[in-house]
This record gives structure tokens, sequence and C-alpha cells, in this order.
């Protein structure tokens, strides 16, 4: 498959992931579509990682690099979702809420 | 390079050290003490000029370099003195004269609070100090720092009263008068600068420095120069501030507006008197203009009735007298005269002083009359003095006037019958003020006779110093017609002035001619001094002036003419700016500025809505637009 | 159409429809369920590109362990219903409106790159597999990998510190 098709499903996924987090409001929602975004650079790194490996002549670790990347983007992932989650249960036991408008004390 | 007369910087320096010590401790020291170190300084400057002038005398003409002042570039301007026969004299004058007078002021000013009599001693050094660095300098920076001193030392001596407000205003006057000489002044200092390169005397009045300069330019400098001088030197049309600045203690006027101060303008005229001589044009305008001012300030003498005030316009006229002097080339006869006038003007003064303390602070004459009866030591003094500048052959006035007119006929026969004009209308009102004064009744209250003393020794002492002077000091200038050969003056001043005279025309009036013209002035003056005594002596003009008498009382109006054309336009310009400009435009811009940038924060106060959600939009916008200038834009 | 490119476009399919199900639906967990069906669909492209070790992980990490957080907060604190309030109309379609601005300049930008028709290795390879993955983590990368551990650790104090009842 030529590299385009790929680009442009990565793109894809990640406008929507974008658009996700301007439009919804509520907190988890667009958690999951940071989530979603992040995982359309994952796709596009394994791809871009396959296409250089080739690009070099399918030399033995040519393109690792690409897919351990992916692989420690997994990690950070983990974490942040597990702190965040957090964040969002400490914010919903105070206020009651998980809209994210709410919480609009940056104004202040 | 080592010359003895290197210490001279401490001519200068005693009288700031008393400034300084007076002026941090006139809370501190009794009057006494402040009155000794204020006297004392001036005393050993004095010394050390008398000293100076001897080294001069034996041919010791030095320019002592202390360190460089300014160097900017090619300009390098050195602090120096120069100590020569013209410097010599001023020094001789200002520390002398300057020192009876603080002498006098002990015992004048005693009245004072012991802070205002330390701050006067310590002002009056300070002039002294500025005074003698504007003498001293050798290049027209010091000069200048000197000029502009003695300026403020005029300034906070006239306002020395300040609570009362038309003494500042008085003040005020002569200080923005004198700005205005100040910048004529400066541009011709920035003309030389930018023409010559320098500014010291020895390298900017030698031939080949002078060649540089055209004709033109050199009448520009030289007619800047002397705008300079008018502002400084009380002349038309800048003479104005002179007779109000007769508000400062009397002392002051004795000292700055008529011995030292005001002599400065004719001191700088004579110390470039290299560059007048080459514009024949100046003089004529210099000439022009100190007959005019002679002949108006005596007409406004004959009529004010204030004491002080007399003298004041009569100074202004002698001040007129010496640029005459200066504007026919006779450069000695203007130096001789600012000595002798410091010397019977001083006296005059100090006496007028003498007369107001006796009299409680009248200063009116019209409400003196016979205080020869009760102050016998001035009136003697001050009848010398009265004599000495009507110019009574033999007393020292006549000798330098004589010169002046001398050289004035020589110039042209016209300035010499106006000048005689102006001698006889100065010995009239002089006479008309002393036989006010001193003859006749006493016309003031009775408690004021019974107040009616001879003053203190500190006051006499110095006028009978001062009218010896006056008496004999025209001794050092002899004219030639009458002794060969005993114009001690002249021949001392030679080195200073024999470039200009090598320019300058030759007009040998012959000895007859000269006797001749002696003799009718002398004949004139005694006459008028006859008639104006025994007009005055049994009954003074107490009647209120009529017709041109008052406008003579009114000092031809000059004042209310410099307010129509000058002072009114400038302040309704000023209340223009103020009112239209100022507050409708300017304040208009910047309170628009303030009002746009806050109507703006306003509107973009939308934006920070602080939602999580308007802030990520905004970012991907921001994004979006990065993306298309990095894609597309950029080539 | 081999069975390669016939595999991409269907997952390809189902990854947009998911990705659109998170973000149109009301129900949150339609949404989390839309976004597990997403991962796995990102997951066969994984293994189309025999990238088989970031398949599983992504599989057992994404789908498995971090939605199962996601649903476990989603239902303990009983946020299934439609709780959320009418928002701005406006601010949904600029919302929507910037995003698609996105795509569009980064699809414009594509266009003119030279790399668009260099071809990514399918079903082949080895670079994916657990071995030479692992063999270069644990040489080239293997300090990174140690300090994600500490990462760990702190996320782990950090949640329980954050989500401790006072």
């Amino acid at each position: 498959m030529p590299i385009n098709y790929y680009i442009t499903l990565a793109l894809c996924l990640f406008a929507i992931g974008v658009v996700g987090v301007l439009t919804r409001r509520n907190a988890i929602i667009v958690f999951m579509c940071v989530e979603l975004m992040l995982n359309s650079v994952n796709l596009l790194l394994v791809a871009f990682s396959k296409m250089h490996h080739i690009a070099k002549g399918a030399a033995a670790t040519a393109g690792t690099d690409g897919q351990l990347f992916v692989f420690f983007i997994m990690v950070v992932a983990a974490a942040e979702v597990s702190v965040g989650l957090a964040i969002i249960v400490m914010m919903y036991r105070n206020v009651h809420s998980i809209n994210i408008n709410f919480l609009n004390r940056l104004k202040h | 390079m080592n010359n003895v007369l290197d210490i001279v910087y401490w001519i200068p320096l005693l009288p700031l050290l008393g400034c300084i010590i007076n002026g941090l401790g006139r809370k501190s020291l009794s009057k006494g003490a402040i009155g000794v170190i204020g006297s004392g300084v001036i005393l050993a400057s004095f010394v050390l000029s008398l000293w100076a002038f001897f080294q001069v005398r034996a041919g010791n003409v030095h320019t002592a370099e202390y360190f460089p002042f300014i160097n900017v570039g090619n300009l390098k301007i050195p602090f120096a003195f120069q100590i020569d026969q013209l410097s010599a004299i001023w020094l001789l004058v200002i520390t002398g004269v300057g020192f009876l007078i603080h002498v006098y002021s002990t015992s004048y000013m005693h009245d004072e609070k012991p802070e205002h009599f330390g701050r006067y001693f310590a002002y009056l050094n300070l002039f002294v100090f500025s005074m003698l660095l504007l003498v001293m300098g050798a290049n027209f920076v010091i000069m200048f720092i000197g000029w502009e001193g003695v300026g403020l030392c005029s300034y906070l001596l006239i306002g020395f009263w300040f609570k009362k407000k038309e003494y500042s205003k008085a003040a005020n006057k002569a200080f923005i008068m004198n700005r205005i000489g100040d910048l004529a002044f400066l541009i011709a200092l920035f003309m030389l600068i930018n023409k010559l390169g320098t500014t010291t005397f020895s390298e900017i009045f030698t031939s080949a420095s002078l060649a540089k300069l055209s004709g033109r330019e050199i009448t520009v400098i030289t007619l800047l120069l002397f705008v300079g001088a008018t502002g400084k030197s009380a002349q038309i049309p800048l003479y104005t501030w002179l007779p109000d600045a007769m508000a400062g203690p009397t002392p002051v006027s004795a000292l700055i507006h008529a011995a030292t101060m005001v002599t400065a303008g004719i001191y700088m005229i004579a110390r470039a008197n290299l560059l007048f001589s080459m514009a024949p044009a100046t003089l004529n305008v210099i000439a022009i203009i100190g007959i005019a001012t002679a002949l108006l300030a005596a007409t406004i003498a004959l009529k004010q009735n204030d004491i002080k005030k007399v003298l004041a316009y009569s100074t202004v006229s002698q001040l007129g007298y010496m640029f005459l002097a200066l504007g026919s080339g006779a450069y000695v006869a203007a130096v001789f005269h600012v000595m002798t006038h410091a010397f019977f003007k001083a006296l005059l003064f100090l006496g007028s002083g003498s007369v107001i303390h006796a009299m409680g602070g009248e200063q009116d004459m019209r409400r003196m009359g016979g205080l020869s009866k009760y102050m016998k030591v001035t009136n003697i003094t001050f009848l010398l003095g009265c004599l000495a500048i009507a110019g009574i052959p033999g007393f020292s006035g006549f000798f330098s006037k004589d010169e002046i007119l001398a050289g004035a006929f020589a110039k042209s026969p016209v300035l010499y019958a106006l000048g005689l004009l102006g001698a006889l209308l100065t010995a009239f009102y002089m006479f008309r003020l002393y036989a006010t004064t001193f003859k006749g009744n006493f016309r003031g209250t009775q408690e004021q006779e019974h107040h009616l003393h001879e003053s203190p020794a500190a006051i006499t002492v110095p006028l009978i110093v001062l009218a010896i002077l006056s008496v004999v000091g025209g001794f050092v200038g002899v004219p030639g017609f009458i002794a060969q050969g005993a114009h001690a003056l002249s021949d001392f001043l030679k080195p200073v002035f024999k470039d200009s005279y090598a320019l300058l025309p030759a007009h040998e009036v012959s000895h007859s001619m000269e006797w001749t013209l002696a003799g009718v002035s002398s004949l004139l003056v005694i006459v008028v001094v006859v008639i104006a005594w025994s007009r005055f002596a049994k009954k003074p003009d107490l009647q209120p002036a009529t017709g041109l008498g008052k406008v003579l009382e009114n000092k031809w109006y000059v004042d209310e003419l410099y307010d129509t054309i000058i002072v009114r336009p400038l302040n309704a310009l000023g209340s223009f700016l103020s009112n239209v400009v100022d507050r409708k435009v300017v304040d208009g811009v910047v309170n628009g500025v303030g009002r746009l940038v806050s109507y703006g924060g306003r509107q973009l106060r939308w934006l920070q809505s602080g939602q999580t959600g308007s802030y990520i939009l905004m970012m991907v916008l921001g994004m979006v637009l990065i993306f298309i200038v990095q894609f597309f834009l950029r080539k | 159409m081999n069975i390669t490119q016939l595999l991409f476009w269907v997952l390809t399919v189902i990854a947009i429809g998911s990705a659109l199900m998170i973000v149109t639906s009301k129900n949150p967990v339609y949404s989390v369920l839309g976004l597990i069906v997403t991962f796995f669909a990102i997951s066969g492209h994984y293994i189309l590109m025999n990238a088989q070790f970031l398949a599983i992980v992504n599989i057992i990490v994404y789908a498995g362990a971090i939605m199962v957080l996601f649903l476990f907060v989603i239902m303990l604190m009983n946020l299934s219903k439609a709780t959320e309030t009418l928002k701005n109309k406006w601010l949904q379609i600029v919302g929507a409106i910037a995003g698609s601005c996105l795509f569009l300049v980064l699809i414009a930008a594509l266009k003119n790159t030279e790399v668009k028709q260099n071809l990514v290795e399918m079903g082949t390879g080895d670079i994916g597999l657990v071995k030479s993955l692992g063999r270069e983590l644990f040489t080239t990368f293997v300090i990174p990998f140690e300090i994600s551990s500490v990462l760990f650790l702190s996320a782990m104090i950090g949640s329980v510190v954050i989500g401790k009842k006072e």
C-alpha cells in the first residue's frame, strides 16, 4: 500500500479526535478523543516504520525505533490515563459534574 | 611647565570653600564666625590676586592647565586658568571690592537670622567664585561656567528675601533676561567650536586661526557674543532686569549689579578684542547700542525717586559708556572705566545702603533730606562718589570718562556729542540725588528722625576705603596729553590689545584737541553740577511729574512695551498651548490611546472566557494557521 | 484487489466509523465501545503491517486495560445517562469547521510531498516481531525503558493520592 493511504487514514482519525475535543463537553469523552488522536499518531508511526524498512533495503533493524517509539507512547498514555481519570473522579466528587465548561475558573 | 602661577587655582577655590562651609554650617555657626569665614576667604583670595598681579607685572603671563575637562573626538577643552594683564586687573577688582563689600555686609545684614545670614554669605562667596572662574578661565567654556554661575548667584541674591513675591519676580526677570543673552553666547560658542574646533583663547585669537573664518562668520559670532554681553551687562534691549534687581540687599547691588557681574560682558568683549576688531560692523552696533543705552538710562534716572533705582539706571548708563568705548575700539578706556566705576559705584551703592540702613529701610528720596547733619562719614564719602561719577577733574571718573569721550570723538564727533550729553545728564541726576538726600530739611517721620544715626565701622570703613580709591583711582590712567607716558594702565594692558590696535584704523587726536575736549566737558559738567545743586538743595521736586517727566518716571514705558509685545503674546501663546494644544490635542491623543486600549481590551476580553474549550479552539485555529504558513506560504 | 487491500479498506472503514461514533454518541458508554472498536481496527492494521508485538500490546494495554478503566469510571460514577448539558450550537459548528480545516490543510500539504507514493511493507518483514523489538529495546533503549518504570510508579502514586478521599 502506498504511504499516503495510511497518512490520510491517520489524519482522518486525528481530525475526528480534534473535532471531538472541540465539540464535546463531557470530560471523559474529551479524554477519549485525546486517546484517539494518540492512536492515530501511533498508526502513522508504524506505517512510516514499515515504509522506512523497505526504503532502507529491508535491513535487519531499520525502522525498529519507530515501533519502539509507539511502545513508549503507549507507556506514557497508560500513565496519563491513570492520572487523568483520577483527576476526573476527583472533580466529579467535588462539583458533581464532569462538564469541562463548569470549570471555567481560569477566568478568575 | 612649572610656573609659580600654577597655584592660582586657590584664588577661586577659597571662596568656594567659604561657600561650602557657610552653606553647610549656616545653622550651627555663629554670625561672627560666618562673617569672618566669608570675608576671610575673600581677603585671602585678594592677597593671592595681588601677588598674581605683581607676577604679571613682572612679565609672568601664564596659562595654568589642570586637567582635561571635555575630551570629545577632536574637541579638547582643558580646565585651565589664564592669568594675564586683563584677568589680573579684574581679579583685583573682584576680590578687592568684593572683600570690602563682604566686610560691609557683616554689619548690614546683621539683623537677619543666623541661617539666613549664613545663606547670604554662602551665596556671596559662590558669586565671587563664579566671577573668578569667569575671569580666569582660559577658554570660552570655563568662562561660560562662571558666566552661568554668576547669573545663578545673581538670581539667588536678588531673590534673597524670597518671601516677598515681587522680589522673587524680579529675580525671575533677571534670570530670564540673562538666559536670552546666554543663549546667544552659547550659540556663538558652538559656532566657534564648529569652525575652529577649539575654545581656548590663546588658540582662537591668533591671526592664523581667525583667517579660517569668513568676514560674515566673524560678524555673526561677534554679534551673538555681544547679545550675550547685553544680557549680562544690561544693555538695550535686555537692560530692564537690572533696575528691578535692586530688590536684593544693597551690598549685593553694589557687588553684583554695579562692580563686578555686570562688567562680565565688557570683560568678554575685551578678552575677544581681536575678534571684535575684525568685525567693524559689530563695533558700530556696539557703539550705537552703548550710547543709546547710556542716554536712555540717564534720562530715566533723572526722574526716579527711589535712591537705589537712580543708582541702578546710572549703572546701566555707565555700562553703556563702557560699550561705547569698546565700540570705538578704545578697549583700554573701557577697562579703565570698569575699574573706576567699580570703585565709585560700589561706594555710592554702599553709601545708599548706609542711608537706607539709617532710615530703617526707607528708599524713597522724597522722605529723606538733610542727612548730612546726621551721617558725616556717609555724607562725605557719598559726595566724593558723586564727584567721581560726574567727572569733576581730578577724580577717577574724570580720567576714564574723558578717555572714553576722546575715543568716541576719534570714531565720530556725533558719538562724542551724545556721550557728552550723557555725561551732563549723569552729573545732573547724581547731584539731584545727592542734594535731595543729604541737603535741605529732613522730610521723614519723627520716628525715623529719632532713629537716624551714623552707621558702624564695618560700614563706614569700606566706604572710606572706596572713597579714597574713587578719588585717586584715576591716576593710574593719566592721559597722554597731560603727562606723557603716565598712563600706567594703558602700558600694562598693551600686550592684550596690541593685535587689535594693529587692525583698527588709527584715529590720532591731537593733544590740543584733547585739551579742548576735556576742558569743554569739565566746564559743562561743573556748570550742570552747580545748577543741579542750587535747584534741588533747597526745594527738591516733590510734585508728581507731568508730561515728559512722567514718561521718564515710568522709564519710557519700556517695561510696559516689553510686557505688551513680548510677555503678553508669550503668555497668550502659553495659555493657548496649555488650554488648547495640551488639553485637547496632546491629552486627546494620550487619552485616546488609553481609551482605545481599554476598548480593545473590553472587546478582547470575550476571548478570555475561561472555558477550556474555547482555548483549545484557539489553539487548533492557531495550528491551522501555522500549518498554512509553513506549507503554503513559505517558499 | 487482493486480500491485503480488501482487509485494509474494511479495517479503515471500521476505524473511521467507530471513531465518528465516539464523537457523536450521546451516551458515554457507546463512546467507550466505539473507541474499543477503533483500537481493535488499528490493531488489525498493525497485523496487516506485520507489527505483531504492537498489535498485541495495543489490545492488551489500550483495549484491555485503559478502556476497562474508562468503563469502570463511567459506570461507577453512573454517568451513562446523557448528562451533557445543551451546549452552544455555534461553538460546535466552529469546532467542526476548525477540525476539518486542520484535516484539509494537512491533506493539501500531503499533495505536494514526494514520499506519498512510497510503499509500505505489508505482511512481511520481521522488525515488528517480538524478537527484534525486544533485542533493540533491551540494548539501545534500555535506559528509557527503565525510566518508564519510574514514570509508572509515579503515575500510580499520583492517582492514588488524587483519588484518595480526604
